[in-house]
């Protein structure tokens, strides 16, 4: 049985200017241990997904999704207090700011037993055990000493060590790592997400990665689901992926990627993520592809192939024919 | 911490300095002669005056008068009032714990519905209690006390009867006052009836003073917190699964009260202020009275000196705030350790 089961989960956000959908029919299954990533541009919906599985979006939220379910327990019928009980225990997230995400008025240490007072019965002494040995295993050095730091005394790496000392202390099944390397240095983005791997691998918990990088999704993760202003336009294992990607989408990101540049000048896809008031008819994706035909310009593509697209891409990287001519032509 | 503490109070002398100047000045820029409001009806010879204008040093120029005046000053003498001939210091501590006591209610009253009024309003913002209260805070806020004093002493004593007009307690009642605060040497005189007298003659002055106050710390409050509820460390504590109001009361109050405190601080000088109405309306026997009452004979010591009182205190209390604002905020109590 999956860890987590997500059925067409769109979000939509009441703006002054109407309703904005945000996450468009995402599905997504983890398994336990297991290692996904999702990728996109900025405004793609990554975050915002994850934020709704964890009940963290603000009111002007609606949420809608045919199955939500962590560990088969449905997440969509479930009181706010036992959803508020599995957050923090079962499921955890760590954020892209660290600076900003811990609590200037309170110490590393009160941050930490927190939430081990909220959802272990752990006495006095035990807690603090397992805060200096959380801080030990996050790597940060004399960790005793450290308990008593406010967050502005840390650097924006430590931070996120602290980060997710506090989110693995419960031993969560599943932790959501949203962006967890992007605000800080290059050094000690590799250094986070060792950690993270390394933690994982001890723990055996299963981790859902939103990255922007397609070389970290390359080092990390198993599946990887390929997300574009709210929609899911592919999701496959990640060598495949890598290897044959299917949507144009995802050939156009992997062509990006530096090491895989082939000319001088590093290719990049024109133009942006549509937002509320420039989406396109049709796929979404078609103004910015280079394979866009009428029919793309037009009808909304379903999902053929593993990717959301009219001509998925075949092994050597060429638009294949539109369903409807294929079958026209048999 | 100790060039901290340094540095503030270094920086009240400039002000203490302009407050000198000010209350010498604005009391003599009044039209109207002190010796000739002393005289009465009855006047005064030119023998006389130029005589008692001599003894109070009018017959100096003025920066000379200031000179001596702040001579005086540095030395710890006030002056004495023309009056009462009684030292200013004196009639001011005499009169003091009356302001303080009457203060004291008023900002605890606007604390304790203004602090929760505000966190409410933010946690359930859009709502009718929200959209109510600010109307009403806005109401508060702009209502002037000699009016405000006034219908509650309508509808609460005349009409309703449930309080006294004025005062401090009734006349029936008399005991020791070794602190002044009457409420409290009530209590300890052991007189029940003496202290339900007391608080009964607090309750309106309390409500007339602390109004403006508390629609300030309302509305301060409620932004402050909706502030704070945008943080990315909220959305972390909620991931960690807390209940709301810890959420609210803790992880978001802690942090707005960083400048919630500032404005608290603030609202002394506006209760001091306040207290110059309300103890005139209330016929309180406070320093705002007493104020009053002197600005209305030219006592000029007793003017000058009551205004430097009033405003070393305000700065002392600002200065209490400030150091307040380093224990809550830790980032300030580290920087500049």
């Amino acid at each position: 049985m999956p860890l987590l089961e997500i059925q067409n989960l769109s979000v939509d956000f009441a703006t002054a200017h109407g309703k904005f959908r945000a996450v468009d029919g995402v599905n997504l299954t983890v398994d336990p241990g297991e290692t996904v990533a999702i990728v996109g541009e900025s405004g793609s919906g990554k975050s915002v997904s994850m934020l709704a599985l964890m009940g963290l979006l603000p009111w002007t939220a609606t949420i809608t999704a045919d199955r939500m379910a962590l560990d088969g327990r449905d997440l969509l019928t479930m009181s706010k207090r036992q959803r508020r009980s599995l957050a923090g225990k079962d499921i955890a997230m760590i954020f892209q700011e660290p600076m900003t995400s811990l609590n200037p008025c309170f110490t590393v240490g009160f941050q930490i037993d927190e939430i081990l007072k909220t959802h272990m019965s752990l006495t006095r002494k035990e807690r603090d055990r397992r805060a200096i040995e959380l801080m030990s295993l996050v790597g940060i050095p004399s960790p005793e000493s450290r308990l008593s730091a406010f967050p502005h005394q840390l650097s924006g790496g430590m931070s996120q060590r602290v980060m997710i000392a506090m989110m693995i202390a419960c031993n969560p099944r599943l932790l959501i790592a949203d962006e967890p390397t992007t605000a800080l240095d290059v050094t000690i983005q590799a250094q986070i997400l060792e950690l993270l791997l390394t933690l994982q691998q001890e723990t055996g918990m299963a981790l859902v990665l939103i990255t922007h990088d397609m070389g970290v999704v390359a080092e990390t993760a198993q599946r990887v689901v390929v997300q574009y202003a709210g929609q899911q336009v592919e999701a496959r294992p990640v060598l495949d992926l890598f290897d044959m990607p299917r949507h144009p989408y995802t050939q156009a990101l992997l062509a990006a990627l530096p090491e895989r540049a082939t000319s001088q000048h590093l290719p990049s896809i024109p133009g942006v993520v549509p937002g509320q008031f420039d989406r396109p008819a049709g796929c979404l994706f078609n103004p910015r592809c280079e394979y866009a035909t009428d029919l793309c310009r037009s009808t909304p593509p379903v999902v053929r192939d593993g990717a959301l697209c009219h001509m998925p891409l075949d092994d050597a990287g060429n638009p294949t024919q539109p369903k409807i001519l294929a079958e026209a032509a048999s | 911490m100790f060039r901290y503490t340094l540095n503030k109070v270094a920086l009240t002398i400039p002000t203490l300095i302009g407050v000198t100047i000010v209350a010498f000045a604005f009391i003599r820029l009044l039209p109207g002669d002190p010796i000739l409001l002393l005289a009465g009806e009855r006047g005064v010879t030119e023998e006389r005056y130029t005589q008692l204008a001599a003894q109070f040093g009018f017959d100096q120029p003025l920066w000379q008068q200031y000179l001596i005046f702040m001579g005086n000053l540095l030395q710890g003498d006030l002056g004495n009032s023309f009056v009462t001939k009684q030292p200013v210091l004196t009639e001011f501590l005499a009169r003091f714990p009356a302001t303080l006591e009457l203060s004291i209610f008023a900002m605890l009253l606007a604390l304790i519905v203004g602090l929760p009024a505000g966190v409410i309003a933010a946690v359930r913002r859009g709502t009718f209690f929200d959209h109510t209260l600010m109307t009403v805070s806005l109401t508060g806020y702009s209502m002037p006390i000699f009016w405000w004093g006034l219908l509650l002493i309508i509808l609460f004593s005349s009409i309703l009867g449930w309080t006294p007009v004025s005062g401090r307690i009734s006349v029936m009642y008399f005991f020791d006052m070794p602190t002044g605060l009457m409420t409290i040497d009530a209590l300890f005189s052991g007189d029940k009836g003496a202290f339900r007298s007391a608080l009964s003659h607090l309750i309106l002055p309390s409500i007339a003073l602390g109004t403006i106050p508390m629609a300030v710390i309302a509305r301060q409050t409620r932004s402050a917190i909706l502030e704070v509820l945008g943080e990315d460390y909220i959305r972390t504590a909620r991931a960690k699964g807390i209940s709301a109001w810890r959420i609210v009361g803790l992880h978001a109050l802690r942090n707005a009260l960083i400048t919630v405190v500032t404005v608290i601080g603030l609202q002394v000088g506006v209760l001091f202020a306040g207290a110059i109405l309300t103890e005139t309306i209330f016929a309180w026997p406070g320093i705002g009275k007493w104020m009053i009452d002197s600005i209305y004979r030219r006592d000029y010591q007793v003017v000058q000196g009551g205004l430097i009182l009033i405003a070393g205190i305000v700065m002392i209390v600002n200065l209490i705030v400030d150091f307040l604002y380093g224990l809550i905020n830790p980032r300030i109590r580290h920087t500049r350790g």
